[in-house]
């Protein structure tokens, strides 16, 4: 039975200017000790996904319309906020893509790490400082002794990154839910940070979902990837298949502008187009306006995610039609 | 070759540092920046790398007089900023422009995004009030934003959307220099392939000098003519872009380009990566002799008595390492 199962998640957001889909019927599942690459389109979902998860979207103007999420028999989506409450930060914990706002800029580093040590678990404020610290080494913060009581503006951007990571990993979860969390940081810092996620995962079986735009990182690290567009899961394949053989389109196109496989001096390659507004229904793949291999047919139905082969699925109709 | 367009003169930027839970006493002295010396000619793309804390953000910051210089002298088109009122400093950041590695706190969240890009344009007369919007709507198209997005608020939007968004913003003045601190790495490869290509555009069609802070050395090597490898606040390796990635002197700069992921996995899983062996040194209490020596694989005792400075490494080249001649040979490891 899978740790985690997500079954037709779908929040919008009601502003002004309309109805955004911003996840628009993802489903997918999670196992005990794997690793879920989510990548895919800036503004496609990915962060909203996880925050949905966490019960951390805004209501208003958010709205969860359908879905459930089932957690150890618990629906994250529907449970009480106590149980939510419980879990969150605890179990299944989540480190944000935006560290400068997710850490409050007049409590102290020490403070805000040990939170949720003091929250969930029975120890004394020294012990709770102590495994604080050496969080804080574990991350690579040089010098932590001297800097934990340091405030967040003090900190470089990738050690603030870091701060989040030790705050996710301090009381070790079930499900880590990293949002781009090494975005703001170095290659070699990355690699201990990964490493320390690598470590936990085969000490603890910790389950991850790993959102990023770097595919270096998702090809070293993830199990299985799963790319969005729109909303909706496009893709999703074990990590050597999608390197190797993406089917989807936009999966291919994601690939070929990946700037170290590209000639230096040359222009990038890019996606044409725009991505389409999610407060407009669209009538067919949200992708076709932008393929090279879209046909009228693409443009008036909708298509499904299904599988390819055992270990890939794609949401291409001519894909799955074997036409491309 | 033309006089440079900005250039930097031993420049130092430390911070006092406090500790102690309940009362707090200055215990020391961050040197974030500790002694750089730069110049970025028109037009020029320098990218500029390291590891995280290293003073990449504090020597962005220390360019625009955010905080305050210890030493050194910052001269923009030939005017010492460091020595300038603050009313030439405001002027001078019409020319000097920078785009945080924080969007979200960089953006005003009660602003919207018509706002925050009509604001730069009326409080400075770029464009005549009637032609704003149609501006407005053309820099939101040269970022890949669609117009319908105007009436929005920051928190409304993405990471990756409110990046391009303070990209548009350091834009809309149409700067000399552009500060961009990790202006790409919260966008997906396509977007970021496509702002890289247009922060080349206007570099080649505007003269547009930027100054490209990032840790994807990837995307370093692709945009930037050369580039400056910074170590504990200081320089240790600088020179042509694809020259230093791709054959790096410095021990530091040869470990960073080990670290890459590629896009591979079967040749992630199985690459051996030069692990730099120690902890980064702490800034408070940098290591004697070369700050790198601690964790150097070519270390000796000479590099623990004297600070290497940068000396030639070939064409247009420099690095700072005492051993430079005699590890030049050993460079075949993976
Ligand atoms: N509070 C909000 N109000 C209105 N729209 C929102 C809000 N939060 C997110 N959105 C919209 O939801 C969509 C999905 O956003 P999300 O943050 O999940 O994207 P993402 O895939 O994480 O992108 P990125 O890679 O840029 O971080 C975007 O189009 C965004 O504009
Ligand atoms: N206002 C401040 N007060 C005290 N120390 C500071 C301050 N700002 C920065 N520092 C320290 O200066 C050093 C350099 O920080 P800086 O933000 O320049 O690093 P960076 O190279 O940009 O790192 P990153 O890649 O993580 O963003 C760090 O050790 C940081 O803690
Ligand atoms: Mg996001
Ligand atoms: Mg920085």
């Amino acid at each position: 039975m899978p740790l985690l199962e997500v079954t037709d998640l779908r929040t919008t957001f009601h502003t002004r200017s309309g109805v955004y889909r911003a996840v628009d019927g993802v489903s997918f599942s999670l196992a005990k000790g794997e690793t879920l690459g989510l990548v895919g389109e800036s503004g496609s979902g990915k962060s909203v996904t996880c925050y949905s998860l966490m019960g951390l979207v805004p209501q208003p103007p958010g709205r969860i319309e359908s879905g459930t999420a089932m957690f150890d028999g618990v629906d994250l989506l529907h449970c009480a906020p106590a149980q939510l409450r419980a879990i969150r930060g605890k179990r299944i914990a989540m480190i944000f893509q935006d560290p400068m706002t997710s850490l409050n800029p007049y409590l102290r580093i020490s403070e805000q790490l040990i939170e949720p040590l003091l929250i969930h678990e029975k120890i004394s404020k020294a012990d709770a400082l102590a495994r604080g610290l050496a969080m804080l080494e574990a991350v690579g913060i040089n010098d932590a002794g001297n800097r934990l009581h340091a405030y967040p503006h003090e900190f470089s951007g990738g050690m603030r990154q870091r701060v989040m990571i030790a705050m996710a990993l301090i009381t070790p979860p079930e499900i880590l839910i990293a949002d781009e969390p090494t975005t703001a940081l170095d290659v070699t810092v990355q690699a201990q940070i990964l490493e320390l996620i690598k470590k936990l995962q085969n000490e603890l079986g910790m389950a991850v979902i790993f959102v990023t735009h770097d595919l270096g990182v998702v090809s070293g690290l993830c199990d299985r990837v799963q790319v969005m567009y729109a909303g909706r899961i496009v893709e999703t394949a074990d990590t050597r298949t999608l390197f190797h053989a993406p089917r989807h389109p936009y999966t291919k196109a994601l690939q070929r502008s990946i700037p170290s496989l590209q000639p230096k001096g040359r222009e990038l390659y890019t996606i044409p187009g725009l991505p389409p507004d999610l407060s407009k229904p669209i009538a067919g793949c949200a992708f076709a306006p932008r393929c090279e291999f879209s046909t009228d047919y693409c443009r008036r139905t909708d298509p499904k995610l299904a599988a390819v082969t055992p270990t890939q699925a794609t949401a291409c109709l001519r894909v799955q039609n074997s036409e491309i | 070759m033309p006089p440079p367009i900005l250039q930097l003169n031993d420049v130092k930027t430390h911070f006092p540092v406090e500790s102690g839970f309940f009362r707090r006493q200055q215990t020391g002295t961050v040197k974030a920046v500790d002694g750089v010396s730069l110049t970025v000619a028109r037009g020029e793309v320098l990218g500029l790398v390291g590891e995280s804390g290293c003073g990449k953000s504090t020597l962005a910051r220390t360019i625009l007089q955010l905080v305050p210089t210890t030493a050194g002298t910052v001269i923009l088109e030939g005017k010492n900023l460091t020595a300038a009122s603050s009313a030439e400093i405001l002027a001078a950041r019409h020319d000097l422009q920078m785009v945080f590695q924080d969007p979200f706190a960089s953006l005003n969240p009660r602003m919207t995004i018509f706002a925050t890009l009509a604001e730069p344009l009326i409080v400075h007369r770029v464009v005549p009030r009637e032609k704003v919007a149609e501006r407005v709507a053309l820099l939101m198209a040269k970022v890949g934003l669609s117009p319908q997005f105007m009436e929005k608020y920051p928190h409304e939007f993405s990471g990756g959307q409110r990046q391009r968004i303070a990209i548009a913003r350091a834009l809309a003045l149409e700067p000399k220099v552009i500060i961009a601190d990790e202006p790409v790495s919260a966008l997906d490869v396509s977007i970021q392939a496509q702002i890289l290509n247009l922060l080349s555009q206007l570099c080649r069609e505007m003269n547009l000098a930027l100054i490209f802070i990032a840790h994807d050395l990837s995307v370093v090597k692709h945009i930037s003519d050369r580039v400056a490898v910074m170590y504990l606040g200081k320089i240790v390796e600088l020179g042509p872009a694809a020259e230093v990635i791709e054959r790096p002197r410095h021990p530091y700069t040869r470990a960073l380009v080990s670290a890459i992921p590629t896009p591979n996995p079967e040749i992630e899983r199985a690459k051996k990566r030069l692990v730099l062996a120690g902890d980064p040194p702490s800034p408070l209490n940098p290591p004697a002799g070369c700050a790198f020596h601690p964790r150097c694989s070519y270390a000796q005792e000479k590099c623990k008595l004297s600070v290497p400075p940068l000396i030639p490494a070939g064409p247009n080249r420099e690095a700072a390492c005492l051993r430079l001649d005699e590890i030049a040979d050993q460079s075949g490891e993976t």
